[in-house]
């Protein structure tokens, strides 16, 4: 007959042994060298270069996000991050309707522009209904109504040295002890130029609430929520992201998230 | 056996005149760690990426207005104003306070859906959590890509993973025999083995790969199909964590059945390749 190696007893002392190193192996060990500037983490963060320059061969410069149809909209969009801003620029605008709002692109442009929303209106619109993917791992789909970013940055005249568009926000964020700074997001020209990307006043048939951004948040389709700018103050086309804000191309990559947010 | 896995030509007879027999390829013991190390931080880095929105739903979208979730793991108050732990599953409440919802020291009390000892880093920080999971997603991927190039290539999957009629007709004895925990030592891997090995190694790790990339709002331009396959990127996050949860069980059942069929025995073979029979095989496979 075939012969036990272990007794069902012996067994379950080695599996009750066993077990109670689990709660050993849990997660603090591993917290030093996944904190901040550790090279660790550093090397481990790598592989985000990996994954956009992957994607960036992998997704057809202009291919669509997915988009949905009417009936999709089952529900207003969630409001996340800044909802009411009180920074006074900002409270100013808004008492007055964003009468006074003007968007300045600026940097490696030919003609740098001040723009007000009717301008903005004025210009081409595409309407489209989308799925917002927020990184914590919701979703919520919605219909976007605004100015294709490639429209207004081929007004400006975008020069030939320009690597990444940069959007300036008037909602200030927490850096914990390090007290606040202003919301800023960054993409590369070929989110800046893709057909979905848009400067959007509108959402599902109304103006763009203030929950959502209003005067102006940008749509990148591709990405996740947190590059998708809201309160947008100004535009500026730059060659280089260290020189702003903490160096990463964005508030939230100042606090360690990834820069490219296609994943 | 007319295999290199067990050729004649490999087994040796130790002094003891006990048989051991080469069983695992090098590239078949590599892929074992590498995924073993690689699966252990993709737990717990995912469980600290699930804590930052503790709720799964079904569809394209998460139901905030209407109601299509199936799962979620919140912190609530009870009559007494104490705040307790409440699991959801399908509908159904349970009380998981102290690991689930609610943990740590009664003074400390941590609102958090899995507690600091199951998540990487302990603490919340989505961002970190990201960078680990990303990066062992690179390494699981890869190193599936190397183990099913290799096993199609040297006959792995053929001889030792895919179940034959053979298998599927020896089911109810193995089955059986486990039952009554008898377990047999000739080498091979038994029906019961070859179908949860096919199932991980075929199904659910693919699973895991794809509707990991189903989430990426990059690969849903890039494949929109995946949407389609799995019905919405919210039911994609949803199977992420149910073949997680498969994952979870296979691996209890797999350390369970290591411990019961020879510790010493399994884990050499797994580090050497180097694997003993039972006595009563000395003569039989080892022709």
């Amino acid at each position: 007959m075939t012969r036990l190696f272990v007794s069902r007893r012996r067994f379950m002392g080695i599996a009750g042994v066993a077990a109670s190193t689990v709660p050993l192996a849990g997660c603090d060990m591993l917290d030093g060298l996944l904190a901040g500037d550790d090279p660790v983490r550093g090397f481990l963060a790598s592989a985000n270069t990996l994954t956009y320059r992957l994607q960036r061969l992998l997704i057809p410069v202009d291919r669509l996000a997915p988009e949905f149809s009417e009936s999709e909209i089952r529900q207003g969009q969630r409001p996340n991050g800044s909802t009411d801003p009180t920074d006074p620029a900002y409270l100013a605008l808004k008492d007055a309707e964003f009468a006074a709002y003007r968007l300045n692109v600026s940097g490696l442009v030919e003609r740098p522009m001040q723009l007000t929303l009717d301008e903005l209106r004025n210009m081409p619109s595409r309407t489209q209904i989308t799925r917002h993917d927020c990184v914590e791992g919701w979703s919520c789909v919605a219909k976007w109504t605004g100015v294709p970013l490639a429209r207004v940055l081929d007004e400006a005249g975008v020069k030939s040295d320009a690597r990444y568009v940069v959007f300036h926000c008037f909602d200030s964020m927490s850096l914990g002890l390090a007290g606040s700074a202003a919301y800023y997001e960054s993409i590369d020209m070929i989110d800046a130029r893709h057909p979905q990307t848009i400067l959007a006043y509108g959402l599902n048939g109304s103006a763009l609430p203030v929950a959502n951004g209003a005067p102006l948040r940008v749509r990148i389709e591709r990405q996740l929520g947190y590059k998708m700018a809201k309160y947008i103050r100004a535009i500026e086309v730059v060659s280089d992201l260290s020189t702003i804000g903490g160096g990463r191309g964005g508030y939230w990559e100042d606090l360690g998230y990834d820069w490219y947010a296609g994943i | 056996m007319n295999t290199t896995e067990y050729d004649p030509q490999t087994i040796t007879t130790r002094a003891q005149a006990r048989l051991t027999i080469r069983r695992h390829r090098l590239v078949t013991r590599l892929t074992h760690w590498a995924w073993a190390v690689a699966l252990f931080l993709l737990l717990l880095s995912g469980l600290q990426i699930f804590n930052a929105h503790p709720a799964l739903y079904i569809g394209q979208q998460s139901g905030f207005a209407f109601d299509n979730g199936v799962f979620s793991i919140q912190p609530s108050r009870d009559r007494n104003g104490e705040v307790r732990g409440i699991t959801t599953v399908l509908g159904r409440n349970f009380d998981t306070t102290g690991v689930l919802g609610v943990s740590g020291a009664k003074q400390v009390r941590a609102y958090r859906a899995f507690p600091a000892w199951l998540t990487v880093p302990s603490y919340q920080d989505l961002a970190t959590g990201r960078v680990v999971h990303f990066f062992f997603a690179w390494v699981f991927a890869t190193v599936y890509a190397i183990w099913f190039m290799a096993s199609v290539i040297n006959g792995h999957l053929r001889r030792d993973i895919l179940p034959g009629w053979g298998d599927i007709r020896a089911l109810p004895h193995t089955l059986t025999e486990h039952i009554r925990f008898h377990f047999d030592h000739d080498g091979r891997y038994n029906s019961l083995q070859k179908l949860s090995y096919a199932l991980v190694l075929l199904l659910f790790f693919p699973l895991m790969i794809l509707t990991g990339l189903t989430m990426s709002p990059g690969m849903n331009a890039a494949w929109p199909w995946l949407l389609d396959l799995f019905g919405g990127r919210q039911t994609a996050r949803t199977i992420h964590f149910v073949v997680m949860l498969l994952l979870v069980g296979f691996f209890v059942v797999h350390l369970f059945m290591v411990f019961a069929a020879g510790p010493i025995n399994e884990m050499r073979s797994m580090i050497t390749g180097r694997y003993r029979l039972d006595d009563r095989h000395k003569g039989g496979n080892a022709r």
